[in-house]
């Protein structure tokens, strides 16, 4: 017999990084469902070309850095990080923004500090930031929702807005939170009277699509992708934040705590960008602290900030200090005194 | 029902124990040959007491211990010792070792046995005697000399024995099989153990994966001894869990369990002692698994130990062509084995011939994503994914303050690794790069403390001597004044000047004589001039030996260091021209003398 000699252990377990990307990708479905139904296929093109200009990029790189290209891309990272970031960005987007997106996710994030497991900050939202601050028209325009749009784009709509930009002329609308931002008059009780956008809670469509990431999120909990505690930590304080400043719905109010859950990228930055293990903390009490932390920044950029959407620049403002926490909450190990520090 | 604990961490890895527990113990029987390291066991290997050719019995003393921390090595059964050399053991490092070979001869002949009596049994140190001589080392995996545990020494006063069923790694079942079948034995060998601790309490932990060694056991046990059953965790079998499982106490970073004042000792430990106190029967085999898809017949076999593993294996129905790998011990913590020549020892528990199929080939490692998953199975609550960063950058200082030492080695981190990085094997080679350092350091420290210390001698030696010369000063000048009284009082004698510079300072009374004697040698001239050639003569000769030294030296001279060479060559022209001189006056003198002539 010929023996193979290798070091303990011998057993593995089930779970693989690209099984772990996989599910990721898995459980974006009842959330990107929500997304096609409300504001038509156009994210489906947005992934589609996103992943395709990351897949290219990537694979250019490894050949670069004299890296095996095949293993490497099955790894699916760069097709998760694709994903999100087309996600996060408005539909009907044009095939450039997408590129340019993808090139800053994929090059300046991921590949120039070494790749998967290297970058400091999470690769789609440094993807979304870059774009945010240098396309911000396109940014934000975003489509209006089934219901109060006279009719949703189709597929063909879809592939021209994002070909021949010029072309294309979808109905957009302003999002409840730019809505709920530039309100200074107005009750709640009236504005979400006065406004059919904000529907009941999170917007007409939106609250929709939080709540199918929402779910995927709990499936990914369920099995055991990710830990509780940076997406909880990061929702309790974003509700604790809007039920303290909620100010009985009046004028000033920064909006119900609902709404704040179910508007905008909440559940989606919960679920899908807080919980990237790379960028984050990685004891569960620095889990607790950065999600809480991401979720203190969002509501005071979302009430003082002047952007459509927080959670890009909170969720990146954290990845910088995601060391810095780590440091700081070194679990106690067996048979060590509590508050034995080296 | 004494509630059980918990310890951070965890997996639960399929446990494939069904197919070793189909069969009862069966023993495997006597091989052709016998390899028995001297090193079964950690601590001194023992020392041979028989030579290549002579026979021996079952049960008879084939090496003796060597030292407090050692034990024994027995015949397991008669035959002739064919030879004392080195031959492949089972150890990681996958080096020989010696080893005493028996030829066996079949007829199994032993040494009456030789039980303790209840008179000398009631004598502990007789008892820890007659378990350090049986060669008993803990059986669960680490081997060591179980009578250094029973003896905690003065000040370590044992509250809890605990005997350890846990067996928490996949596919083993040698515990379970003999917890089922001697769990007599195990009380027995338990109550010998408590006689010589007098705990406060005796705990058996078990799985709850063992049902039918629980029955047994709680059926077995008396009412000093208590049967706790908990859930089944890998690796709850680890002593430093196991404590924490039981009594929900941590043993101290670095300490041993005695230090909390419990013992730990293994169910077939328990056994042995029984067997080796009540039947006077050394330690000459023990109950090892024999398992994975590799072979046709798993099981339990009583096995002599040093029976090669392949003949083992043979017995069990390996087949040879699906076999990848051979572990001793489970697929978390065992170790593989080179070449099956290797003999079943102390710590066998179990041999494991999976199939690829069954463990795979690891595949290349990816990336590291820090998902975290390795920190929330480390059973030692540590960071394994930073401690495999600071591995990978060599950061030593940073690996120690996130308690690298504190890392038992379990596997956990590596099971659950999504990216398939042996962790495991980046932590053990740092563990030894910073152990290679330590000894360094400690090294250079020695070292700098000698010189020191020489630095200090030399420095307290230039001290006396300063002070013993300024005494003598002191002395000198005393005297001096003392006949300069005592010359002031009679008045009569001159006190030469050149005598008394001499008598304040003996450096000043060499030079005195020095040019005293050379005075004389110029004085020569008014002398006999054959005196005076004799004398030049031996001037001319002492200073050419002066001067060929003084070449030497600068010939083999090779410090590289300018000023030095350049002095060693300066002293050697001065020494030759005052040859030169010397040898012109002896010419002179000669002249002088033949003139006479």
């Amino acid at each position: 017999m010929s023996l193979l000699r290798i070091t303990s252990p011998h057993a593995h377990g089930p779970l693989s990084t690209t099984r772990v990307m996989q599910t990721v990708l898995l459980a974006t479905l009842p959330g990107v469902a929500a997304l096609v139904w409300f504001f038509g296929p156009g994210v489906l093109v947005n992934i589609a070309v996103t992943s395709f200009f990351a897949i290219a990029f990537e694979a250019a790189v490894l050949k670069l850095r004299g890296r095996p290209v095949l293993r490497t891309l099955d790894d699916h990272s760069a097709v998760v990080t694709a994903t999100l970031l087309a996600i996060a960005l408005p539909p009907y987007a044009p095939w450039w923004l997408l590129a340019v997106g993808a090139a800053a996710s994929i090059l300046l994030a991921k590949q120039l500090y070494g790749g998967l497991g290297y970058n400091p900050f999470n690769p789609a939202m440094v993807g979304y930031v870059v774009l945010l601050i240098s396309f911000p028209v396109q940014m934000s325009t975003w489509a209006a929702p089934r219901g109060l749009a006279a009719e949703v784009p189709g597929l063909v709509d879809a592939l021209q807005a994002c070909f021949i930009p010029a072309s294309f002329d979808g109905a957009t609308m302003a999002t409840p939170l730019d809505i709920l931002r530039q309100n200074s008059d107005q009750s709640l009780a009236a504005l979400y009277a006065g406004t059919p956008q904000l529907g009941a809670w999170g917007g007409v469509g939106w609250q929709w699509v939080s709540l199918g990431f929402l779910a995927g999120g709990l499936w990914m909990l369920y099995r055991g992708i990710f830990t509780w505690h940076a997406p909880v930590a990061m929702l309790a304080a974003l509700a604790a934040l809007a039920a303290l400043f909620y100010d009985g719905g009046g004028p000033g109010s920064g909006g119900s705590p609902l709404f704040h859950l179910l508007s905008g990228a909440t559940m989606f930055g919960a679920f899908f960008i807080v919980t990237d293990p790379v960028s984050s903390a990685v004891s569960t009490r620095g889990r607790l602290i950065y999600g809480a932390l991401i979720g203190v920044l969002i509501y005071l950029i979302r009430t003082r900030g002047n952007y459509p959407d927080a959670v890009a620049f909170a969720v990146l403002i954290m990845n910088f200090a995601a060391p810095f926490i780590d440091y700081y909450t070194q679990p106690r190990s067996y048979g060590h005194a509590r508050g034995d520090r080296p | 029902m004494r509630r059980v604990h918990t310890f951070h961490g965890g997996i639960h890895p399929p446990e494939h124990k069904a197919q070793s527990l189909q069969a009862p113990i069966q023993p495997a029987g006597i091989p052709p040959q016998l390899v028995l390291p001297l090193a079964q066991h950690i601590g001194a290997p023992a020392q041979p007491v028989v030579r290549a050719g002579q026979a021996v019995r079952g049960g008879e003393l084939l090496a003796e211990a060597d030292g407090f921390v050692s034990v024994p090595v027995h015949a397991p059964t008669s035959g002739t010792v064919s030879a004392i050399e080195e031959r492949p053991v089972p150890h990681p490092s996958g080096l020989s070792a010696p080893c005493i070979v028996i030829d066996t001869d079949g007829a199994d002949t032993w040494l009456p046995p030789a039980p303790l009596a209840a008179a000398e049994r009631a004598d502990q140190t007789r008892l820890r005697e007659c378990i350090q001589g049986a060669g008993i080392a803990g059986m669960g995996g680490a081997g060591f000399p179980t009578a250094v545990k029973l003896s905690p020494g003065p000040g370590k006063a044992i509250d809890t024995l605990i005997i350890n069923g846990t067996e928490c790694e996949p596919y083993i079942t040698a515990d379970d099989s003999l917890m089922r079948e001697r769990a007599g034995d195990i009380v027995a060998g338990t109550r010998i153990l408590a006689e010589l601790l007098a705990p406060r309490d005796i705990l058996i932990g078990v799985e709850d994966n063992k049902p039918e060694a629980i029955a047994a056991l709680q059926a077995a046990a008396d009412s000093t001894m208590e049967v706790v059953v908990f859930p089944t965790k890998y690796p709850s079998g680890g002593e430093k869990q196991l404590i924490e499982i039981l009594l929900g106490k941590q043993v101290p970073s670095g300490g041993i369990p005695a230090d909390i004042g419990v013992v730990c000792q293994n169910v077939g430990t328990a056994v042995a002692v029984h067997e080796a106190v009540a039947r006077g029967r050394p330690l000459v085999s023990r109950v090892t698994t024999v398992t994975g898809e590799a072979v046709t017949r798993p099981g339990n076999y009583e096995v002599l130990l040093g029976t090669p593993m392949g003949w083992l294996l043979e017995q069990a129905g390996v087949d040879p062509d699906r076999a990848r790998r051979l572990i001793m011990g489970g697929p978390m913590m065992g170790f593989s084995i080179p070449a099956p020549e290797c003999p079943v020892v102390k710590t066998t528990n179990c041999l494991l011939v999976p199939t690829e199929a069954e463990l795979p080939t690891p595949p290349p490692a990816q990336a590291c994503i820090r998902c975290g998953l390795c920190a929330e199975a480390c059973p030692a609550t540590l960071l394994p994914q930073q401690l495999y960063w600071f591995a990978r950058g060599k950061e030593y200082d940073k690996l120690e303050g996130h308690n690298l030492f504190d890392c038992i080695e379990c596997g956990a981190c590596s099971y659950v690794c999504p990216s398939h990085i042996p962790l495991v094997q980046y932590y053990r080679a740092s563990k030894a790069e910073i152990i290679a350092r330590r000894r360094e350091a400690e090294k250079a420290d020695h070292a700098r403390e000698r010189f020191e210390a020489r630095q200090a001698r030399m420095e307290r030696l230039a001290a006396e001597r300063e002070a013993k010369r300024a005494e003598r000063k002191k002395a000198a000048e005393a005297k001096a004044r003392a006949k300069a009284r005592a010359a002031a009082t009679e008045g009569a004698e001159t006190v030469d000047g050149a005598q008394a510079a001499a008598d304040e300072d003996p450096i000043q009374a060499a030079i005195e004589r020095a040019k005293a004697r050379k005075a004389a040698l110029a004085a020569g001239d008014a002398g006999e001039p054959a005196d005076r050639v004799a004398k030049l003569t031996a001037n001319v000769d002492a200073i050419a030996k002066r001067l060929a030294a003084a070449r030497e030296k600068l010939e083999s001279y090779d410090g590289g260091e300018a000023p030095v060479a350049e002095a060693l060559k300066r002293g050697v022209e001065k020494t030759a021209d005052k040859l030169a001189k010397a040898e012109a006056e002896l010419r002179e003198a000669r002249e002088g003398v033949s003139e006479e002539a």
